[in-house]
C-alpha cells in the first residue's frame, strides 16, 4: 500500500467507527456538545498516532507473549500526558468533568489496541505513524457530525454560540445518550448505501 | 438501605451500557446469540467485583492527594493521583491473567466455551471505566464499592443478553440491505436505551 491509501483508507473504506467498529466505547458519550467532541478527537488522533510509531519502533524486541502488557503500557503512558495536558491548560480552555473520564478510557479504546495489533506490530514507523493519525481522524470526523447534529438540535448552539432563532424550543431526545447510537445507525445506512461493496450478507 | 438504593440505581439508573456506553466493542461484537453474551456478562461481573474493590483500595491509600499519610508526616502531602490510569490498568491486566489461568487450571470446560473473551476483559472499558468512576464517586469503604461493582456488573450483562436475544429473533426479518447486521443492531441499541430511559430520576 502506499502512503495516500494508508492515509485515506481509515477516513473512509476502512472507518474505524462505522466500518471496523471500534472505539464506540468511549465515544458516544462526548458528543452532546462539539467542544467535547473535538477535545476527543484529538486526543484519540495524538494517542493512537504516537502509540502506532513507539510501538513500531519497538516492534522487533518486544516478546510475543508480553506484548498486551508493553502496549498498555506504552498506550497508558500517552494517555497521562495527554490527560496531564489538558489539566494544565483547563484556566484558559475548561472542560467538563465527565470528559476527564473518557480521557482516560482511551487507554481501552478498541482503536488504539487495535491499529497497534493489526498494522503497528507488522510496518515501518512511517507508515505505522500515518496509519494511526488517519485513524484518530476518521474515529474524529464520525464524532464530529455527530456532535453537530446533537448540539444543534439539542441545544441549538454550535461550540456554544447561539444558531438556531430565539425561540426555538430544544429538543430534548436529541441530548439523551441512545439517540447518538440512532445517528451513528443513520451514518452507517447512508454509507453503505453508497458504497455496496461493505454491505453484510 | 444505602447499599441496596445503590445496588438498584447502578443496575438501572446508571446501566453502564445505556447510561454511559462502557464496553460497547465487546457489546456489539460478541451478542450474536444468547449462550455467549451470557458467559462473557458473568466474566465481567466477576472481574469487576473482584477488581473494583481492590482499586478502591489502591487509590484510598496509594493514590489520592495525602493518602500516604499512613507512612509517616513527611508524605501527607503526596498526590500520586496521577499515577491512576496506569496502575489501575496493571491491576486490571494481572487479574486478568491470573483469572485466566486459574480457570484453565480447575474449569477446563467453562475456560473453553469462553475462549478468547476471557483475556480480552483485559480491555474492556467497562472494567476500567466502573473503577474511574469509582475514584470520581467517592465512596466511603470498600463495601460501597463492592456493591457498586456488583450492581454494575449485573447491569451490564442484562444489556448483553437482552441484546443477544433480540438479535437472534431478528435474524429472520427482513431489514434494507445497508443496514443489515451492524447498523439495525446500533439503532436497537438506541432504541433499548430509550426505553431504560424510564429508570431515569428514580430517586431511592
Amino acid at each position: 500500500m502506499t502512503l495516500k491509501e494508508t492515509f485515506l483508507t481509515p477516513l473512509f473504506k476502512g472507518n474505524p467507527i462505522t466500518v471496523l467498529v471500534l472505539g464506540i466505547c468511549s465515544s458516544l458519550a462526548v458528543t452532546v456538545t462539539l467542544k467535547g467532541a473535538l477535545v476527543m478527537a484529538l486526543s484519540v488522533t495524538v494517542v493512537t498516532g504516537l502509540s502506532n510509531l513507539v510501538l513500531s519502533l519497538l516492534r522487533k524486541g518486544i516478546p510475543n507473549r508480553v506484548r498486551i502488557i508493553v502496549q498498555l503500557v506504552v498506550v497508558a503512558l500517552l494517555v497521562i500526558l495527554v490527560d496531564q495536558i489538558l489539566k494544565s491548560i483547563e484556566v484558559t480552555f475548561p472542560i467538563d468533568k465527565q470528559l476527564s473520564v473518557y480521557i482516560g478510557l482511551i487507554i481501552t479504546n478498541c482503536i488504539v489496541m487495535g491499529r497497534i495489533e493489526a498494522f503497528a506490530l507488522g510496518n515501518k514507523p512511517i507508515p505505522s505513524l500515518i496509519d494511526g493519525l488517519a485513524n484518530g481522524l476518521g474515529y474524529g470526523m464520525i464524532l464530529i457530525v455527530v456532535a453537530f447534529f446533537r448540539e444543534l438540535f439539542g441545544s441549538g448552539t454550535l461550540f456554544g454560540l447561539q444558531v438556531m432563532p430565539a425561540g426555538y424550543v430544544t429538543n430534548n431526545l436529541v441530548i439523551l445518550p441512545p439517540f447518538a447510537l440512532i445517528l451513528i445507525g443513520c451514518i452507517i445506512w447512508i454509507h453503505r448505501s453508497a458504497d455496496k461493496s461493505l454491505q453484510e450478507k | 438501605m444505602e447499599y441496596v438504593s445503590l445496588f438498584v440505581k447502578s443496575i438501572f439508573v446508571d446501566n453502564m451500557i445505556f447510561a454511559y456506553f462502557l464496553g460497547m466493542c465487546s457489546y456489539l461484537a460478541v451478542s450474536k446469540n444468547v449462550k455467549t453474551a451470557n458467559g462473557l456478562g458473568l466474566a465481567v461481573i466477576f472481574v469487576l467485583l473482584c477488581t473494583l474493590p481492590l482499586n478502591y483500595l489502591l487509590n484510598k491509600y496509594v493514590l489520592q492527594p495525602g493518602a500516604l499519610s499512613w507512612l509517616g508526616g513527611q508524605f501527607a502531602e503526596v498526590d500520586l493521583s496521577f499515577l491512576s490510569f496506569i496502575l489501575f490498568i496493571a491491576v486490571i491486566a494481572a487479574f486478568v491473567q491470573l483469572v485466566e489461568m486459574v480457570v484453565e487450571r480447575y474449569l477446563p470446560s467453562l475456560y473453553s466455551s469462553l475462549g478468547i473473551f476471557l483475556p480480552l476483559i483485559a480491555v474492556n472499558c467497562a472494567i476500567l471505566g466502573g473503577s474511574l468512576f469509582m475514584q470520581q464517586k467517592d465512596f466511603a469503604n470498600v463495601g460501597e464499592s463492592a456493591v457498586y461493582a456488583l450492581g454494575s456488573g449485573i447491569g451490564w450483562y442484562l444489556a448483553i443478553v437482552l441484546l443477544a436475544a433480540i438479535r437472534e429473533k431478528m435474524a429472520y426479518s427482513n431489514v434494507p440491505k445497508p443496514l443489515k447486521g451492524i447498523g439495525i443492531t446500533f439503532i436497537t441499541v438506541g432504541l433499548m436505551g430509550i426505553a431504560f430511559m424510564i429508570f431515569m430520576g428514580i430517586s431511592l
